[in-house]
């Protein structure tokens, strides 16, 4: 090994600059971009309130945030106004709405989480392979890729719910189906350019192989935008999800959903308006959150704007 | 002094749209140990690409190394697959490269250690402390000050001078017989070019390493390479010694260069004599010399023959050329 000299060439001047962690810089710019914060604001107290809806789980059950049962039908008091009792009302079973939209939010949470978490893994691991090797193994799956992207998302997803039945898990299996292949494609573009860079050729000139350029110079590059992209197809995902609870294939009664609580309120639309805009506002809130903390996010976590905000 | 690279008539060819590009066409050059090797020539003249395709970091689609021979190591580097096991010990180890632009050569969500001492691990096995303390030495060693603390930080928290030298680090660590900077100061103010290079020199020194320098800047290889090769149009027009090309240019376009360049020794309020022309498109070249449209010495030959060999003139000094410049240096046809 070479020895270590006492003196070497100066460099130029300079001290080292100001050491400040990483952490305290993603909480500073995010919070410095307000409508970000908004989203992220959004995001946190959605799933505080899906968490603590009812901490059963955490063997108290009856205790939470949600002041009713939802699944607590009450027939003498349906289709109430809201009040001091029942905040929202109650629907036409006499069930809280309130609770219901409250547990409703663990629902799209959970379908939002597993279906991108499905969509991103496969398409990041396609969209990699895919663009890294090109050939004909580009065209096979781009092509597969192509065709499953022509079927619409409510198509693909009675498909499953007929040869699998429905419920939560089918649903949330179709919704990540749907979104691979747009996310595989995003991939593959990102990972087209990424190849090209510099510090990809320099990484394979210190002897580099291919799977850890594809994982350690490519990939993580292509993290700001692989978030953006994950944050809006969650919003994406709780969106077909509420279509599909709104059809009736998703989620079924008595089990709260936001899109089936849309349709049962549909029909008393002219007099109980509040029952379908409830939940049809949450859905519209959750997806704006999103896709606004996507943004936030994705400034927050890249290196490369060195703190500028 | 035993030659521990040699390249043999090295052809990287590029299919584009437009026509096969010949970017090397046949070049042949050597490398001994402990010595400094300079290879000079304009934007476009094959320079990188012959450097790229001993490494064979070309990209294979459009580009292909056509015929050739490189000889490290007792073995054809050629033979193996580009990125095959027996490349990739190579690279970084046995040979490694500093590229032109500090700003993107660097990974930039690895910060400094990770990039660092990613070749240690790989190449030397060395377990995650070993190298660490190695990657803080390697940055003293290139004149990073608080060497420690920088080992956090992320490539865009450094200057560009100071990216070069983590690069430099980079290529030094795990002791490789040759390194191969390409155009390694082409992008960095001239304070730090000359801070660089003295880097490199002392490097080279110290660790008895060779280096190829690659770049247009006749200053850079002046000071500092033993031998010079000058190339032109994808092949090599002149090689010698730095004297002979400094002292004696032999080939018009060698010549051209050094009147093209203001020089210390040279009174001032002398015009600088620009080479006439643009360089060759590199598709479809006739077969004659390529230099013949630009040439102020080319006599009829020159129109007839195809491209000259280089030829033997003395010692090491080899030329590209039918004419005999030296007389025509008396007087010159315009």
């Amino acid at each position: 090994m070479p020895p270590v000299p006492e003196e070497t060439v100066v460099s130029e001047g300079g001290e080292a600059p100001p050491r400040y962690s990483e952490w305290r810089r993603f909480i500073r710019v995010l919070v410095s971009r307000k409508v970000a914060l908004f989203g992220v604001i959004v995001l946190i107290l959605l799933i505080g309130i899906a968490i603590f809806a009812d901490l059963g789980w955490m063997g108290l059950p009856g205790v939470g945030v949600a002041p009713y049962d939802p699944y607590k039908q009450d027939l003498a008091r349906a289709l109430e106004q809201p009040s001091a009792e029942h905040w929202l009302g109650t629907d036409p079973l006499g069930r809280d709405e309130l609770s219901r939209i409250i547990y409703g939010s663990r629902v799209s949470l959970m379908v939002g989480i597993i279906a991108v978490g499905i969509a991103a893994g496969s398409g990041i691991a396609l969209g990699l392979i895919s663009g890294f090797f090109g050939g004909w193994l580009d065209a096979v799956i781009m092509r597969i890729v192509d065709a499953v992207m022509a079927i619409p998302p409510i198509a693909l997803a009675l498909a499953i719910a007929a040869a699998l039945g429905g419920g939560l898990q089918n649903i949330m299996i179709a919704v990540g189906i749907s979104l691979t292949p747009g996310f595989s494609r995003i991939m593959r573009g990102l990972v087209l350019s990424l190849k090209e860079t510099d510090y990809v050729m320099a990484g394979r000139s210190i002897g580099a192989s291919n799977p850890r350029i594809m994982l350690r110079y490519i990939l993580p590059n292509a993290f700001p935008i692989l978030i953006v992209v994950i944050t809006v197809l969650m919003g994406a995902a709780i969106l077909i999800e509420a279509g599909l609870s709104f059809l009736g294939i998703g989620i079924a009664p008595p089990g709260a959903a936001w899109g089936n609580m849309v349709s049962d309120g549909y029909r008393y639309l002219l007099t109980h308006p509040i029952l379908s805009f409830a939940p049809g506002l949450c859905i519209m809130l959750v997806v704006l959150s999103f896709n606004l903390a996507g943004d936030g996010l994705r400034d927050a976590l890249d290196p490369r704007l060195r703190g500028v905000i | 002094m035993a030659a521990i690279l040699e390249v043999k008539n090295l052809k990287t060819y590029f299919r584009t749209e437009r026509g096969l590009v010949k970017a090397v066409d046949g070049i042949s050059y050597y490398v001994n140990q402990r010595e400094v090797v300079g290879l000079v020539g304009e934007s476009g003249c094959g320079k990188s690409v012959s450097q790229l395709s001993v490494m064979q970091l070309i990209p294979t689609p459009p580009g292909e190394i056509v015929s050739g021979e490189v000889i490290f190591d007792g073995q054809d580097l050629l033979k193996f697959k580009p990125h095959g096991n027996e490349m990739r010990a190579i690279r970084g180890a046995k040979i490694s490269m500093v590229f032109q632009e500090p700003m993107t050569s660097l990974n930039p969500v690895l910060n400094v250690e990770q990039q660092l001492t990613e070749t240690l691990k790989l190449h030397l096995k060395m377990d995650k402390q070993a190298a660490k303390e190695r990657g803080i030495e390697l940055l003293k060693l290139v004149g990073i000050p608080d060497a420690e603390d920088r080992m956090g930080d992320y490539p865009h928290q450094f200057s560009g001078g100071m990216r070069q030298r983590v690069m430099i680090a980079m290529a030094l660590s795990c002791n490789p017989m040759i390194i191969i900077a390409d155009e390694p100061t082409t992008s960095v103010d001239v304070t730090t070019q000359a801070q660089l290079l003295e880097l490199m020199m002392d490097m080279v020194r110290r660790f008895s390493t060779s280096l190829v320098i690659v770049t247009h800047n006749l200053g850079v290889v002046a000071r500092y390479a033993n031998r010079i090769y000058v190339m032109y149009a994808g092949r090599l027009i002149e090689s010698g010694t730095s004297k002979d090309i400094f002292g004696n240019p032999r080939h018009p376009y060698t010549i051209g260069l050094m009147k093209s360049v203001p020089r210390l020794d040279e009174p001032m309020g002398e015009k600088l004599v620009p080479i006439d022309g643009l360089p060759p498109n590199q598709i479809d070249m006739p077969p004659t010399c390529a230099f013949l449209p630009r040439c102020t010495y080319a006599v009829g030959r020159c129109k007839r023959e195809p491209w000259p060999e280089l030829k033997l003139i003395e010692g090491q000094h080899y030329t590209a050329c039918y004419v005999d410049v030296r007389k025509e240096q008396n007087e010159p046809k315009k």
